[in-house]
């Protein structure tokens, strides 16, 4: 093909290392410039412009710290690190959970597996917009759950959580788990594939019951799995907005605002750029200290070839 | 550690289930239907909702079926249902997302495949550090990005064109399918690339001949998240887009949030389900080829 | 005749006739219910008529959606040709960076100057001595809408302000009806706030504290009270849960809500449901106490494009969107008041017809898009979020009001 046409790549039998690494880093030149120019130009442009009171369009006019010290006595803040605080533990848990269940479940030698597999995936292929969607209309006090239930006879049963402050973050949880656990339960039924049968055998001859092998074996076992997995859920979680936009809008009152969206209605709601750029880079932040060491661990420690 | 591609031809793993009909084999099935119910259940109210007439939705509760099947909020969701002073529905969205997403998918998909093929095979110095700040870029929220790619799209003069939201989507696509790439790329024997290298095979010739047909199983999971990632976006449409190219997303929040007089429940839920087709039927479609390409790439050896 | 030859003759018909100077105008904006787009369809057909083409970019969502759009394709360098934006200190800093266009010659030969009333209107699109928008209709919040359905079921009188409305409330309720509507998002309550202090604790300690941003005031007795009443409002909307601001209207349309306190654009859904003022439906400006109304409003700014063609058109479209006739079918078709005094509006309906004799005795205030920032209004906008969602004292929601008011700009 393209190769054959090419003369250097005949008339060189052995190609040095140094020609080598001419065509891999010429072949990486989007990948580069995409890592430079796009996430550390922008990032270091929004942690710049942070430092600014720019409103509605970028300027250079410097305010210090003023934009962090109004940003962590703002209520709208603080209320959506909570909310994104409960709604990452429970959902990095649950989904966790869930999606091991769901796999070690399938991992069964059962019947219809991959029926079962389609069901459980299918809602990944949805936008989050679908499923906020979906699930406001299913959590609708009116016409949903609640009266549904009350129809059933049970006439005192509350459950909307919508409308409830209380609680609205767990609407939110329904629905983001229904859409992500799918794809955790897909990693780790791989994961399980990936365990020789002879593990097994060797703890049914030892006499350990299946639940106690799968606690005690196989998931220390399936570490990288784990992180592979919390790492997708994790980097979900951060970014939550849609979902909520879609099904709550963040209300009632404040009650469901997450940080990105916080970034969202500075930026654009309030024409406050400085103190979008301000959150954004506490995002930033955070994402960072979360992911260094586990890139370090990753990536950095291990040579190939 | 294991191979996994290999194993993936491999069955399950898991103890297998005694009788047919025995205790833990009940529990077994029950929990896996209980838990089907919860995951079908938006798609059911979706499709129920969407085939009844408001009157009926104004009385009853969103699981009952249809007394009366209409079709109609589906005919008005694709081709009635108004937003400002336009009224021909998604239809209009359709071939946009179709135009947005083919050259979305080949040019995202053609630079991570070669990307994770020089990251795993012909490293370079620093490449592993560009390969970190891309992963750390998978979590960067995309609002925060939104005015440095203005300010780019600009310089570029790409700004509202198709190719702009192209290279958007090819930006942002790149971290998690280079991942994909290097994983899957990395597991690939490495004698067959030496062995490439002693016949005095080159970069390309390598990456077209002995890589790109092994690889077959990954693609298919790129081109799978690619195609819901990109069809199902909704902020780089709006935001690089023009009225006259909006993809179908876009006309869906038009038609979901244009609410005229009352909400009409049935009509959102079918022009949801139009636009969420694409992907589900791609998904549908693939079952099996996903679980193993993910595996593949995602789960390392 | 053949057919190919009729074919071919009507192709470079309509090519010679686009080709004459027909241009496409695209128009941005985020009128997306019933009545508003009843109403963007008549600028769309006037644009029409001229023998150039509207191409509508509608943005759902409210203007929270629409803004990004809207500024990230101004600052793109791929712009509208015209955009619709609250008028005010929204587009301040466009301006100052010279990607709008200067529009003051239009206005000139327009005689803007002397037919634009009230003329805050025009000092809003005004920098530096040069116009930069089009004011095509003056919207007030502070309206309270009353069903007469809901009044006449409960066997009750339509109240006529808003303090025989709080004495009508527990009534009403009583007889299975939600005496308030309210769309839970902060807007919609900031816009119930503000007509509930303007009615009670009155004129005079409104403009100290919305314009003097006068903090002390707004820790005083007058604004005590009005935290008071709005404490007694969020009691009888506790049932309320809608979100979209046309959904709560639409509870007082059907009946299933005594009152929704909105802004005159709510006029527009009780046309497209055809009802009747004074028969289904009653409105009192001021909530029936104070005859004054803010005056904000939309208007169109243009962007700069190096087309001369499209600028030419850009100007065309500016003087058509502010002419008597399109005035008047715009404005009747929103629900909105036009923003030149010199038209006749006898068609207007009792609503309207309201709206205008207060503008013509010069009950006016100035609005809060331009007496406050859009970053204030944001968190002046979340208090009252949080105080109708929760069970905030009156008390602690106005010490919180007053430290915004100091630090507001």
């Amino acid at each position: 093909m393209t190769v054959v046409s090419d003369p250097t790549s005949q008339s060189v039998k052995r190609p040095s290392r140094l020609f080598k690494n001419k065509m891999a880093k010429l072949a990486s030149i989007p990948m580069i410039l995409t890592a430079l120019v796009v996430f550390v130009g922008g990032t270091l442009w929004t942690v710049v412009y942070s430092f600014t009171g720019s409103r509605m369009l970028p300027k250079t006019n410097w305010v210090g710290f003023d934009q962090y010290e109004r940003l962590w006595s703002s209520d709208r803040w603080i209320i959506s690190i909570k909310n994104l605080a409960i709604y990452g533990f429970c959902s990095m848990i649950l989904t966790l959970v869930i999606g091991f269940t769901l796999a070690a479940c399938l991992d069964r030698k059962i019947r219809f597996e991959s029926a079962f597999r389609t069901i459980f995936l299918y809602p990944f292929a949805l936008s989050f917009v679908v499923t906020g969607l979906a699930w406001q209309w299913i959590l609708n006090p009116d016409f949903g759950l609640q009266s549904l239930v009350r129809s059933w006879g049970w006439g005192s049963f509350n459950f909307d959580p919508l409308n409830n402050p209380d609680i609205v973050i767990f609407g939110l949880l329904i629905a983001g788990i229904w859409q992500g656990s799918g794809l955790i339960m897909c990693i780790m039924l791989a994961g399980l594939r990936g365990i020789d049968e002879d593990i097994w055998k060797a703890a049914k001859v030892d006499g350990i019951g299946t639940i106690k092998t799968y606690l005690v074996v196989i998931i220390p076992m399936m570490r990288p799995v784990f992180v592979t997995a919390l790492v997708l859920i994790a980097s979900g979680i951060i970014k939550l907005y849609d979902l909520v936009v879609a099904q709550t809008g963040g209300g009632p009152g404040l009650s469901s605002e997450v940080p990105a969206k916080y970034v969202i209605e500075l930026m654009f709601r309030a024409q406050n750029l400085g103190q979008g750029f301000a959150a954004s880079t506490m995002m930033l932040c955070s994402v960072v200290v979360i992911l260094i060491p586990w890139a370090y661990l990753e990536f950095g420690g291990r040579k190939r070839g | 550690m294991a191979d996994v591609t290999t194993n993936m031809a491999a069955g399950p793993r898991g103890p297998k289930p005694k009788k047919a009909f025995s205790r833990g084999n009940i529990f077994l099935y029950g929990t896996l239907i209980l838990v089907s119910v919860y995951y079908l259940l938006p798609l059911y109210v979706m499709i129920v909702t969407s085939l009844k007439g408001m009157p009926e939705i104004r009385m009853g509760n969103v699981f009952g079926p249809p007394l009366e099947v209409t079709f109609e909020p589906w005919v008005k969701a694709w081709s009635q249902a108004c937003t400002g002073i336009n009224c021909d529905g998604l239809s209009r969205g359709f071939g946009n997302s179709v135009r947005i997403l083919i050259p979305s998918i080949v040019l995202s998909i053609a630079i991570a495949s070669v990307n994770g093929y020089a990251l795993s095979n012909w490293k370079f110095k620093g490449s592993e550090v560009f390969f970190t700040i891309l992963i750390i870029g998978a979590f960067i929220p995309y609002q925060t990005m939104l005015y440095p790619i203005v300010i780019l799209l600009r310089e570029l003069g790409l700004m509202g064109s198709i190719g702009g939201l192209v290279l958007v989507h090819t930006i942002f696509g790149m971290p998690i399918l280079t991942l994909l790439f290097r994983n899957y790329f990395a597991s690939i024997p490495e004698e067959l690339f030496k062995a490439a290298r002693v016949d005095g095979a080159g970069f390309w010739q390598i990456y077209f001949q002995i890589m790109l047909p092994m690889a077959l199983p990954i693609f298919v999971v790129a081109v799978i998240l690619q195609v819901t990632g990109i069809w199902n976006d909704f902020l780089f449409g709006v935001i690089y887009t023009k009225p006259a190219t909006y993809p179908m997303t876009v006309q869906l929040n038009n038609i979901v949030n244009s609410v005229q007089g009352v909400k009409e429940y049935n009509v959102n839920m079918a022009a949801t389900l139009l636009t969420g087709l694409v992907p589900l039927i791609i998904y549908f479609a693939s079952g099996k080829l996903f679980v193993r390409g993910i595996a593949a790439g995602a789960v390392k050896g | 005749m053949s057919k190919v030859m009729k074919a071919l003759l009507v192709g470079t018909a309509m090519t010679a006739a686009s080709t004459a100077n027909a241009v496409e105008l695209e128009v941005t904006h985020w009128w997306t219910s019933g009545g508003e787009a009843a109403a963007v369809s008549k600028f769309a057909e006037a644009w029409n008529a001229t023998g150039n083409t509207w191409v509508d970019g509608a943005i759902a969502g409210s203007g929270g959606t629409a803004r990004p759009i809207i500024i990230s394709r101004i600052l793109g360098g791929d712009p509208m040709a015209a955009t619709q934006l609250n008028h005010g200190r929204q587009a301040e800093e466009l301006i100052e960076a010279g990607l709008l266009l200067d529009l003051t010659d239009v206005a000139e030969a327009g005689g803007w100057a002397d037919i634009v009333n009230p003329s805050s209107l025009l000092d809003a699109c005004t920098l530096d001595g040069k116009i930069f928008c089009v004011p095509v209709n003056i919207h007030s919040a502070q309206w309270i809408w009353l069903s007469h359905d809901a009044y006449q079921k409960a066997g009750l009188d339509v109240p006529t302000d808003w303090y025989e409305f709080v004495e009508t409330a527990d009534d009403l309720q009583a007889a299975g009806t939600l005496p308030l509507a309210m769309g839970q998002q902060g807007w919609q309550q900031n816009i119930a706030f503000g007509a509930i202090t303007l009615a009670v604790a009155g004129q005079e300690a409104w403009n100290a504290v919305n314009i003097d941003k006068n903090a002390d005031v707004a820790r005083g007795p007058e604004y005590t009270a009005a935290f008071e009443a709005v404490a007694a409002a969020r009691a009888f909307a506790a049932e309320s849960n809608v979100q979209d601001w046309n959904q709560a209207t639409n509870m007082v349309i059907t009946g299933t809500a005594g009152a929704q306190i909105m802004g005159d654009w709510a006029q527009g859904e009780f046309s497209v449901a055809e009802q009747v003022e004074g028969e289904d439906y009653s409105c009192l400006p001021g909530l029936g106490l104070n005859p004054v109304l803010d005056t904000g409003g939309d208007a169109f700014y243009f962007p700069v494009n190096d087309d001369p063609e499209i600028t030419a058109a850009q100007k065309e479209l500016a003087a058509l969107l502010i002419s008597p006739e399109v005035q008047v079918s715009f404005n009747l078709a929103k629900g909105s008041l036009p923003v030149r005094g010199d038209i006749d509006m006898s068609s207007a309906n009792g609503c309207m017809q309201k709206g205008l004799g207060i503008l013509a005795d010069g009950g006016v205030l100035p609005s809060a898009d331009i007496t406050f920032s859009q970053d204030t209004q944001l968190q002046l906008e979340d208090l009252q979020a949080q105080f109708w969602a929760g069970d905030m004292t009156a008390a602690e929601a106005q010490a919180r009001y007053a430290d915004i008011i100091e630090a507001a700009d």
